[in-house]
This record gives C-alpha cells, sequence and structure tokens, in this order.
C-alpha cells in the first residue's frame, strides 16, 4: 500500500477514534474514496483496530453495500423493490444490462466505467420504476429513457476519458 | 445560542412563531426524495434568485427582526403526493401547485406571490376537470389525518426554529418538569400505542420493562432500517421532520433512564442522515441534546448509526449487532432486547414511526390519542401507496380505515387493469385482494383486523397490483428477496427459502408438478415454525397468502400452463392476429432472431420454435396486432 493511501486510511481511523465499532462506518469511508474495499486495506485497519482479519473479512463480506471487487466509474443501481417490480423494473435491468454487456455475474465493464447492480428498495417508490446513477435518482424510467440515459453517460465518459488523456500528454 | 431553560423555550416558541408569522407569504418547496428527483432544488434555487432579482426580501431562515414584508422561501419534508411532484405550497393560503418546472417560476412569483392570483394550469385536476387550489381539499389529502407527519411538509424540514416555533421540544419540557418516568410510560400505555415497524408491540409495555431493569447505562434505539421495498414512511419522516424523531427519543430515555441515543439509519438514505446530522447538531447548539437539558439535570446523547445494505438488521437482535460493529444477525431470545440489547445493556427499540407518535401524545393527551382510531389499535398509520395506482404517495389515516377507502378514495382507484390485489407488510406480509370467497376491500387496516386474514401492516408498504400482475411471479418475487437477504444463520431460512425459490422458478418456468405445490405447503410451515428470528418465520407468508387467495392461479401455471397474467414468459406465446395484422413488416425487422415472416401487406406469422418471447415485436406493433397467448 502507498504512503498516500496510507494516510487517507489513518485519517478515516482518527477520526474514528479507532473505535472497534465504528468498522462499518470506516469501510464505508474507505469505500467512498476507493470505490471498493481492496484487500490490503481490510488487514491494515483490522491491525490498527486490534481486529482479526477474519472478523473484518465477515463484516465487509455481509452488508450488501461493500464490494470487495472494483466498480465501475458509474455504478448505476436498478430498483427491484416491490413497487418498482409491479411497474415492470425487470425490462429497464434487462435493457441496461443488455447495452453494455453485463450479467449479474460480471457487473462491470472491461473498460471500468459502468457497474449494473439491483437493489432491493430505494425508497423512491412514489416515482416507480427507478434507477440511481452514482446516487442521483432517475424516476419514472422506460426502456426509452434507459437508452436514452445510457448513451449520455457513455458520451459523458468519452468526454472524461479524452480529457485525462489530454491531461497526461 | 443555547436555551437554559423551560421559560426560555417558551419565550424562543413565541419569538420564533411571531417571526414566523410576519413572513408576508411562504413558498414551501417539497424537498423529499421524490420531488428532489423531479428537480425541486433547481426551483428553489430558481425562485431565489428571481426573488432576488426582483428585490423581494426573501427569507430563508427566521429572522431576528422580522420587517414584516419578507417571503419565506423554504424546503420542506415530503408533502406525499409524489406521482404529482414537484410539489410547491404557498402559505398562508394552502395553495398547492403540482408538476412545477423551473420555467414556472417567474409566473408563480408574479401571479401567486406579488399578486394574489392562482394559476390554474398549475393546480390539481381531478380526472373530471374540476380543480382544487387548496391542498387540503384535493380528495387525495382530504381523507388524512396527520399525527406523526402533521409537520412534515409545513416546516423547513433544516431548521429548529421553525419546529420550536410550531411547539416543537414543548413535549420534552413537560415530560421533564411535570411528569415521572412512571407517569410517562403510563401515559404511552394508556394511549395505547404500538410499535409501528410492523409487529405491533405495545410501546408502553416496552417501555414499562426498560425502566424496570436496574442496570444503570441504558439505551434508546432508533429504528430506521425501513428495508421492506414498497415502503418509505421513516425515511419520510427522517427526512421531513427530523426533530420530532429527536424529540420521541428524548422522552423514551427521560421515561426510561437512558441517557444514550442511536439512530440506526439504512445506506439507501443518504438525504435522511445529513438531515438528521444537520438537526442533532443544531439541537446540541440549542442545549437540547447534550447535558443538563434545560438545566433538568438530565443528559442525552443522541449518535447515528448507519447500515451496509441487510434487510435483516430491520430486526432487533441483528440491529443492536450491527450497531456494535458485527455482522447483523439475529440471536435467540432470550434475553430480550429490553433486558440486554446493544452493548448488553437494557435497550428501548422503537421504530421511526412511533417515536414521532410519542411527543403529541405527551403534549396532548392519551385521551386525545384514543379518540383515533378503534380499541387497542389507537392512533394512525402511515402508509406508502404505490404500485399500480392513480396517485402513489406518503399518506396518513387513521388506524381502522378500510382498504377501498385507502385505493379508491385516496389512491384515485386502479391504474393500467382492473384491481387485483394488494401487498401490505412487506416480504413479511400478505396479499390482501376479492375474489368469489373473499373481498377484502372493505377490510379495516388496523393490526388485529389484518391478522384476522394472515396479513399484517408491516412497517406500511401498500402496493397496489392491477390484473396484470401474476401473483405466482409475485411470490417468486418476495421469495427472490428473503433468499437474497437470509443472513444464514439458521437452516430452515438459508437452506428453506432457497428450496422454496427452486419450486416457484419450476412454477414460472413451466416444470412445475402438483407435487411443487405439495412440496411448498410443507416448507412453509416448517420454516414458519422452526427459523430463528422473525423475518424466516414470516419469510414464507407473501407464498402462503397467494396460495390461500389465488390458488387457481397456482393450478393454471402447474395444470395447464398458462400464465393467466401473462407475466410469466415461458408460459406465454407471441402470436399475430391476422385480423389486425396490416403486413407492414416492422415486426419481422424488430425481431432480433429472425422468427417472424410473411409477405407485405399480408398477415405476418411467429415461428414459435426460433421466438425467443423478448416482446420487441409486440412493443413496436402500431396495430397491436402482436398477442400473447
Amino acid at each position: 500500500m502507498e504512503t498516500k493511501d496510507q494516510k487517507i486510511l489513518d485519517e478515516i481511523l482518527k477520526s474514528h477514534s479507532y473505535d472497534q465499532t465504528a468498522v462499518i462506518g470506516i469501510m464505508q469511508e474507505i469505500q467512498k474514496v476507493y470505490r471498493y474495499l481492496p484487500e490490503e486495506m481490510l488487514c491494515y485497519i483490522a491491525k490498527k483496530l486490534h481486529l482479526s482479519e477474519a472478523k473484518v473479512y465477515g463484516v465487509a463480506t455481509f452488508y450488501e453495500n461493500f464490494s470487495l471487487e472494483p466498480k465501475g466509474k458509474y455504478v448505476i443501481k436498478i430498483c427491484d423493490g416491490t413497487a418498482c417490480h409491479v411497474r415492470q423494473s425487470t425490462a429497464i435491468l434487462n435493457e441496461i444490462r443488455g447495452i453494455l454487456g453485463v450479467t449479474e455475474a460480471k457487473p462491470t465493464t472491461e473498460d471500468m466505467m459502468f457497474t449494473v447492480e439491483t437493489v432491493s428498495c430505494l425508497g423512491a417508490c412514489g416515482l416507480a420504476p427507478v434507477c440511481t446513477v452514482n446516487d442521483v435518482v432517475h424516476p419514472a424510467m422506460t426502456p426509452e429513457k434507459a437508452r436514452e440515459l445510457i448513451r449520455e453517460l457513455q458520451e459523458n465518459a468519452d468526454k472524461d476519458a479524452g480529457e485525462e488523456a489530454a491531461d497526461e500528454n | 445560542m443555547r436555551i437554559n431553560t423551560r421559560e426560555e423555550l417558551e419565550a424562543r416558541r413565541k419569538e420564533y412563531a411571531a417571526s414566523l408569522k410576519t413572513q408576508k407569504k411562504q413558498i414551501l418547496i417539497c424537498a423529499g426524495t421524490g420531488c428532489v428527483a423531479g428537480g425541486s432544488l433547481n426551483i428553489y434555487a430558481k425562485m431565489q434568485e428571481i426573488l432576488i432579482k426582483r428585490g423581494i426580501k426573501c427569507a430563508l431562515v427566521l429572522e431576528k427582526e422580522p420587517h414584516g414584508d419578507s417571503v419565506g422561501l423554504k424546503k420542506s419534508g415530503c408533502h406525499g403526493f409524489c406521482e404529482m411532484g414537484p410539489l410547491l405550497r404557498i402559505e398562508p393560503s394552502g395553495l398547492l401547485y403540482i408538476k412545477v418546472k423551473t420555467e414556472d417560476c417567474e409566473e408563480i412569483i408574479e401571479e401567486s406571490i406579488v399578486n394574489d392570483r392562482v394559476i390554474d394550469r398549475l393546480v390539481y385536476h381531478d380526472p373530471q376537470g374540476k380543480p382544487y387550489e387548496k391542498q387540503e381539499e384535493i380528495p387525495f389529502y382530504k381523507q388524512q389525518t396527520r399525527v406523526a407527519l402533521e409537520d412534515c411538509g409545513r416546516i423547513n424540514a433544516e431548521s429548529i426554529k421553525e419546529y420550536i416555533a410550531v411547539g416543537g421540544y414543548q413535549a420534552v419540557a413537560k415530560a421533564l418538569f411535570d411528569m415521572t418516568p412512571q407517569q410517562l410510560v403510563d401515559e404511552v400505555s394508556k394511549a395505547s400505542l404500538r410499535g409501528r415497524g410492523g409487529g405491533g408491540f405495545p410501546t408502553g409495555r416496552k417501555w414499562s420493562q426498560v425502566l424496570a431493569q436496574k442496570e444503570e447505562v441504558k439505551y434508546v434505539v432508533c429504528n430506521g432500517d425501513e428495508g421492506d421495498p414498497g415502503a418509505f414512511m421513516d425515511r419520510s419522516m427522517m427526512e421531513g421532520d427530523p426533530h420530532r424523531v429527536i424529540e420521541g427519543m428524548l422522552i423514551a430515555g427521560i421515561a426510561t433512564g437512558a441517557h444514550y441515543g442511536y439512530i440506526y439509519v439504512r445506506a439507501e438514505y443518504p438525504l435522511a442522515v445529513e438531515r438528521l446530522q444537520t438537526a442533532i447538531s443544531k439541537a446540541e447548539e440549542k442545549g437540547l441534546l447534550g447535558k443538563n437539558i434545560l438545566n433538568s439535570g438530565f443528559d442525552f446523547e443522541l449518535k447515528i448509526s448507519q447500515g451496509a445494505g441487510a434487510f435483516v438488521c430491520g430486526e432487533g437482535s441483528a440491529l443492536t449487532a450491527s450497531i456494535e460493529g458485527n455482522r447483523g444477525m439475529p440471536r435467540v431470545k432470550p434475553p430480550r432486547t429490553v433486558e440486554k440489547g446493544l452493548f448488553e445493556k437494557p435497550t428501548v427499540l422503537n421504530n421511526v414511526e412511533t417515536y414521532c407518535n410519542v411527543p403529541p401524545i405527551i403534549s396532548k393527551g392519551a385521551e386525545w390519542y384514543q379518540t383515533i382510531g378503534p380499541k387497542n389499535n389507537h392512533g394512525t398509520k402511515a402508509f406508502a401507496l404505490t404500485g399500480n395506482v392513480m396517485n402513489t404517495g406518503l399518506i396518513e389515516v387513521p388506524m381502522g380505515t378500510t382498504l377501498r377507502e385507502v385505493i379508491f378514495d385516496i389512491g384515485g382507484g386502479v391504474k393500467g387493469g382492473a384491481f387485483k390485489a394488494v401487498q401490505i407488510g412487506g416480504p413479511s406480509g400478505g396479499c390482501l385482494c376479492i375474489n368469489p370467497t373473499e373481498d377484502h376491500l372493505d377490510l379495516h387496516l388496523d393490526f388485529d383486523s389484518l391478522k384476522k386474514v394472515g396479513a399484517m401492516i408491516g412497517s406500511g408498504g401498500l402496493v397496489v397490483m392491477n390484473d396484470k400482475s401474476c401473483m405466482v411471479e409475485v411470490a417468486r418475487f418476495f421469495m427472490n428477496f428473503t433468499q437474497n437477504e437470509s443472513c444464514g444463520k439458521c437452516i430452515p431460512c438459508r437452506e428453506g427459502t432457497k428450496r422454496m425459490l427452486e419450486l416457484l422458478n419450476d412454477i414460472c418456468e413451466g416444470r412445475g408438478t402438483m407435487n411443487h405445490i405439495t412440496l411448498l405447503e410443507e416448507l412453509a410451515e416448517t420454516i414458519s415454525a422452526t427459523a430463528l428470528c422473525g423475518l424466516g418465520k414470516t419469510a414464507a407468508s407473501p407464498v402462503v397468502s397467494t396460495m390461500k387467495y389465488f390458488r387457481e392461479e397456482y393450478l393454471a401455471h402447474v395444470v395447464d400452463k398458462k400464465c393467466p397474467a401473462g407475466q410469466c414468459k415461458a408460459l406465454v406465446s407471441l402470436q399475430i392476429d391476422p385480423k389486425l395484422c396490416k403486413g407492414c413488416s416492422k415486426c419481422a425487422r424488430l425481431c432480433p432472431v429472425g422468427a417472424i415472416s410473411g409477405e407485405v401487406k399480408k398477415p405476418f406469422t411467429i415461428d414459435t420454435s426460433k421466438c425467443i418471447k423478448c416482446g420487441a415485436c409486440k412493443e413496436g406493433c402500431s396495430f397491436h396486432a402482436v398477442k400473447e397467448v
């Protein structure tokens, strides 16, 4: 692990006063920075919190929100709560998966731009069916709106990639 | 500035109320999750910009020295009428504008703020075209009784001053100075307040059990892990009136002698976390949380704990395990949470809505509360009305209101087809319906009446389904949910739900036999009898209730290999109606597998052996000639 990363982790741990019971909150903050929980970081916080690695791993794998695999830049969550389900959310999920060529087993695109997941309920049932892109809610989705949304995101992604390439030059 | 005594609290209330009253007009923009997704924050910004540009004095917070001619502009909590969002309410007239866009802002200011005119195009019109200017007159609102949601949508959700102005924290003062802990417990018991999280356990009894514990350290925990798919009442309360949640928890602390509290909020609700965090900091600043509250000698410290996506954490012992930083798995009871809960200490654990009911019970008394709802089920219940219904949204009605009133009077009827069923209580609940032998539409929605028909209030999600919903598929959907969310600790739930899901998948995919039905029934009984926690015990409820009320539909899947609602793709095949087909060849061009062929201007046909049932042809046909049979 690089010194830069260690510094970030130390700050997070410190802000929680190295409290063992705050391990979930600590992991949430790490995930906010890195978009997933790298294994070496879990080992590091286990050491610092005086918890066994098994315990930290156990907690990290128990909760749905934690990911031990890197996620794409845009995390698309399609709500499959009851209200969305009866308003045909499955069609939207299939549409988005189809366009991006991802599956339940392989939710992230090769270029690490998109991750497609389902969630049990986002609590925005009044606007069903909904999906979120990096936590921004998109209401009353249809397969057509989903296509449009993905197209916009892909354009943004291309633009970002272009800018990054320009920065490197 | 800190509020040191009860007298100071009263003085501030008067001061803030006066300040609120001098605002000539107030614009309340709904900043609930639904309206925010619809762009309400942009409307807020646009309104502010226009007010400033036009030189109208605009008060974003309560002013110290009000000049009497400013316009209050605020972000409020959820108004509930999510279907019509973004919503904008103008006080004092109570005018409600629906589906507001940023382009409408200029006109709203000119017509309704500067002048007193109503913009007809923006008010709610019922399906017959009758306009309703005032929010309270709209049928959706007219039949509601708001107790827990009283202030939600009426005050600035981020302002403690406005909460104090409408009488906030007065119940805490009363609890601290006028009543003993025993009297508080008795008052809540007398009101017969029951847990709004689903179980309906008497809150007063829970509190008295914690009060009786001799331990020095006790906890008050608020369950904001609203995981039931199809429910968002608690979310709206935490986002729209966070101080009321805090006040309810404070009173629970005073009543039981607990000095520490935790609010457990699910990770999917970032806005609720933010609003609660702001509310806690403001309450601490004012001395309404922390040491020596209002100089009473009572201390109370409150923290937020965030979930990380585990439905099972809504169960009491799993929730406390999660706050402690463990895997959120339930444990065997006893000892119960009231004896050994969070950190092994006596713990009051109630749901968000339950706490929201506490301040008015203490302020107005149990006798007032008893005037609402039937015996032993007093008070109101908030429901999230969703699914195939005209007016989706957040509602609050007296306990004992009938399903018909909720779906047809408030909800405006069923959307996209005829009424088939309503799912209540989430994955632990059941389906209610009308069929030749049962008619649940006139069923009273309260704890005891629902129990009689094998359903439960749950946290209050009401998902309406029309005749295009397949009930076997609905049961499969819930089983898939429960199976995903099973924590894996006990075998009946871990393995049993998996097997039940396999059986339901078989039925939906056309491999079902009568044996499948028998096995499902056996498994349901075994899981209910042997699972460790409440979630496991009720995991089979959606299957049991759909089998009871929609048995013919199961039989149609198993015996006739047909899905009457046309939802189970394996059991339907697509056909082109030769009478309707114009032979335009669009379907043949849309078909991804080349299963459709024909001659232009003559009816086309689908080769069922090639068809993958994707539905592209049906979706694309302009003449509705493609049918599922």
